[in-house]
């Protein structure tokens, strides 16, 4: 067992784009649970309308090939289609659920996130959406590996060394997750932030001071909901399109690393991403590598890799019963649950 | 037992603010606000009735009534929290059916919760803040530019401190709301309410659960809002405060309005009396001698015809605040 490769494996996903897409479907989720009390348990569908709605933009209009557009135009109106893509599903999810109690809300995105997957999966457009098999990552990636600026091989050092194209992504996602930051940081400090904290608390005593609930409610929605689409798009970058990767797995990997960080905080979503992220590398490496000298017996090397979500659960456990306000959070905000 | 009503007291026929004779459903000279035929029913309960009312403009007036009046109704259907099966209401002119609560609020017709509703994980002073108007940092893109929203923010939190200071609560100013006690979250409620200058301002019992020395400071505060220029309206069951600080009463019970009138006459009226205590309400029937049973059924078969309603407003109530010398006198005169 290398414990130096385990730990080079687990410092690498400390800022691996994967760790910035993840974070920035996090803080889409903060601005949802945590600042306005939304509880949307589809937040993986919001990345997979996202990553799809790019990548088919790109494929089957193709602008750079077909128009002679620019490839910085040609990307930058492929992610604005996944922009629209992403406020159109939060308008049709929140139209008939935002007037009603929370706990609609809850049931229409998990079945609608489910819907979602099961739709681009399906043989019948698969022309379209690859089926089960998903897109090809050459298909979609024309554009931005273009628009590369670094010429070299490797850039990086230590853990965090990667090819050009691994770096550019990098830049472009962690820099996405710096811009969401800031965003949510000026609203949540802003009279608009403190009507969606007010929501969260009682809407029946916003809506009595003269504020209309439920465009507010619909704000939230399409804001954290265009986070996670963006969070799809990076999230696809830097890998091929996979339906399977935005199975409700995606959307609990993402509520827990909200909690364990600490929602309603700024910080929170990232924090708890990047060491969800590290944790999960860890533990996996550490299993197999148990498991390789012989430590549990005739277990299977697939059965210890399981294991780690078992690990995963009890440290969700212990966090929930220890410190409910995440890592961040202020025990004072969470202790007085009204 | 309705004729024999007004025995006891000296009938007010008219009122400098009542145009034309009192009553229930009576004219004001200048009401804010005026309902018709407002019904609201649960299923095969008819919770509010309302045939006519008006709110008289500028005064204090009080809404009294036994538990399960329908008054708490009656104010979720004016500021359009519930809808009602049918009737109309307007506020200063302007009809308010149909208009979402939020709205309802920004025309200046503010209310509070008899369930306070404090926002617990915001501080006081975030509280109050949320309950200015027309904020311009509250729309999404003008909050991503502090100085656009910076100085009304800052005449907003001035009016706040000064607030909470006339409500006993600015040493509280930075607590989670949720560290209030019950009546902190009372006095929070009205606070907050008044931070958008409201004209008219509805409390359901914002004085239950605050304690003696703060009421008295408070009824000073609620009589200051008319010279403000506001109008009151509050439920309430203390009937100290109802004839403290109201001009005018109005009584439900069961979902009608059964009678108006100044405070300091209202309890002496025979259907207020009745509503809160139904008919034998001074008989202790705990320690009937038999012939007083037999009495007492003997009264019951003389008013077989209203026999119905009589025993429905026999389950009310409790704190039941009647004049007990006026209402000896009018069982008396009944004999
Ligand atoms: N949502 C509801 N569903 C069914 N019945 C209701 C509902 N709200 C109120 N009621 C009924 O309507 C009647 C009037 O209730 P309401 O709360 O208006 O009384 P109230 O006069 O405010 O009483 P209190 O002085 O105790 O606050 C009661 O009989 C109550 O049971
Ligand atoms: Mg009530």
């Amino acid at each position: 067992m290398d414990f130096l490769t385990i730990l080079n494996n687990s410092a690498a996903e400390i800022l691996s784009p994967s760790t910035a897409a993840f974070a920035l479907a996090t803080i889409g989720l903060n601005v949802h649970f945590g600042y306005s009390g939304l509880l949307n348990f589809g937040q993986a569908a919001f990345m997979a309308v996202g990553a799809y709605a790019f990548a088919i933009f790109t494929m089957q209009v193709d602008p750079t090939a077909t128009l002679g557009w620019p490839m910085w135009l040609s990307f930058v109106v492929a992610v604005l289609v996944a922009i629209v893509a992403a406020v159109a599903f939060a308008l049709v999810l929140g139209i008939p659920t935002l007037r009603l109690r929370g706990d609609y809300l809850a049931i229409v995105t998990i079945a609608a996130a489910e819907i979602i997957r099961f739709t681009v999966r399906t043989s019948d457009y698969s022309a379209v959406t690859g089926g089960s098999q998903g897109l090809r990552g050459q298909d979609y990636k024309g554009d931005i590996t273009g628009l590369n600026p670094l010429t070299g091989t490797t850039y990086g050092f230590g853990p965090w060394t990667g090819t050009a194209y691994d770096t550019w992504i990098r830049i472009l996602a962690w820099t996405l997750v710096v811009v969401a930051l800031i965003l949510v940081w000026l609203l949540m400090r802003s009279p608009w932030g403190r009507v969606i904290k007010g929501i969260r608390e009682d809407e029946d005593a916003v809506r009595s001071l003269g504020k209309n609930v439920y465009s507010y409610k619909m704000q939230a929605l399409v804001l954290g909901g265009v986070l996670g689409g963006l969070a799809g798009i990076m999230y696809v970058l830097p890998r091929a399109v996979q339906p399977d990767n935005f199975a409700t797995a995606m959307t609990f990997y993402i509520w827990t690393a909200l909690l364990l960080g600490g929602a309603a905080t700024v910080f929170g979503p990232l924090l708890g991403s990047i060491l969800f992220w590290v944790l999960l590398a860890f533990t996996g490496g550490m299993l197999s590598g148990l498991q390789q000298i012989g430590a549990f017996g005739d277990m299977s090397g697939t059965q210890a890799g399981q294991l780690r979500f078992v690990l995963v659960g009890v440290a969700l456990m212990l966090l929930v019963i220890f410190r409910p306000q995440g890592i961040l959070g202020n025990k004072k905000e969470l202790s007085f649950h009204v | 037992m309705s004729e024999t009503t007004t025995d006891g007291t000296a009938p007010t026929a008219t009122h400098p603010l009542v145009d034309g004779e009192v009553a229930p459903g009576c004219k004001k000279v200048d009401p804010i606000v005026v309902a018709d035929g407002v019904i609201r029913q649960f299923g095969g309960l008819t919770a509010v009735d309302v045939e006519h009312v008006e709110i008289p403009r500028g005064a204090i007036t009080a809404l009294i009534g036994p538990n399960g009046a329908g008054k708490t109704t009656f104010f979720n259907l004016l500021t359009g929290f519930d809808r009602p099966n049918k009737g109309s209401w307007s506020f200063e002119g302007q009809s308010l059916a149909h208009v979402p609560s939020h709205k309802v609020a920004r025309r200046g017709m503010v209310r509070t919760f008899q369930l306070t509703k404090s926002l617990g994980r915001l501080t006081v002073l975030q509280n109050m803040l949320l309950g200015a108007r027309d904020q311009r940092g509250e729309s999404f893109f003008a909050a991503l530019v502090r100085p656009l929203w910076r100085a009304q923010e800052q005449s907003n939190t001035e009016k706040a401190d000064s607030l909470l200071a006339r409500f006993k609560l600015d040493t509280k100013r930075e607590d989670y709301a949720a560290s209030l006690s019950g009546g902190q979250r009372k006095l929070l409620e009205m606070a907050r309410a008044l931070m958008s200058d409201p004209t008219l301002v509805m409390l359901d019992e914002p004085m239950a659960g605050v304690n003696p020395a703060l009421t008295q400071s408070l009824l000073d505060h609620v009589k200051g809002l008319k010279d403000d220029g506001m109008t009151v309206l509050f439920v309430e069951h203390d009937m100290h405060m109802v004839r403290h600080i109201s001009d005018w009463v109005i009584v439900m019970a069961e979902g009608r309005i059964v009678a108006e009138g100044p405070p300091e006459t209202i309890m002496q009226n025979q259907a207020v009396v009745d509503a809160y205590l139904g008919a034998h309400h001074d008989t202790d029937l705990g320690t009937l001698t038999n012939q007083q049973v037999a009495q007492i059924h003997e009264a019951a078969e003389e008013e077989v015809p209203v026999g119905l309603e009589a025993s429905a407003t026999e389950t009310t109530t409790t704190d039941a605040p009647a004049e007990p010398g006026a209402t000896a006198h009018d069982e008396e005169g009944k004999r």
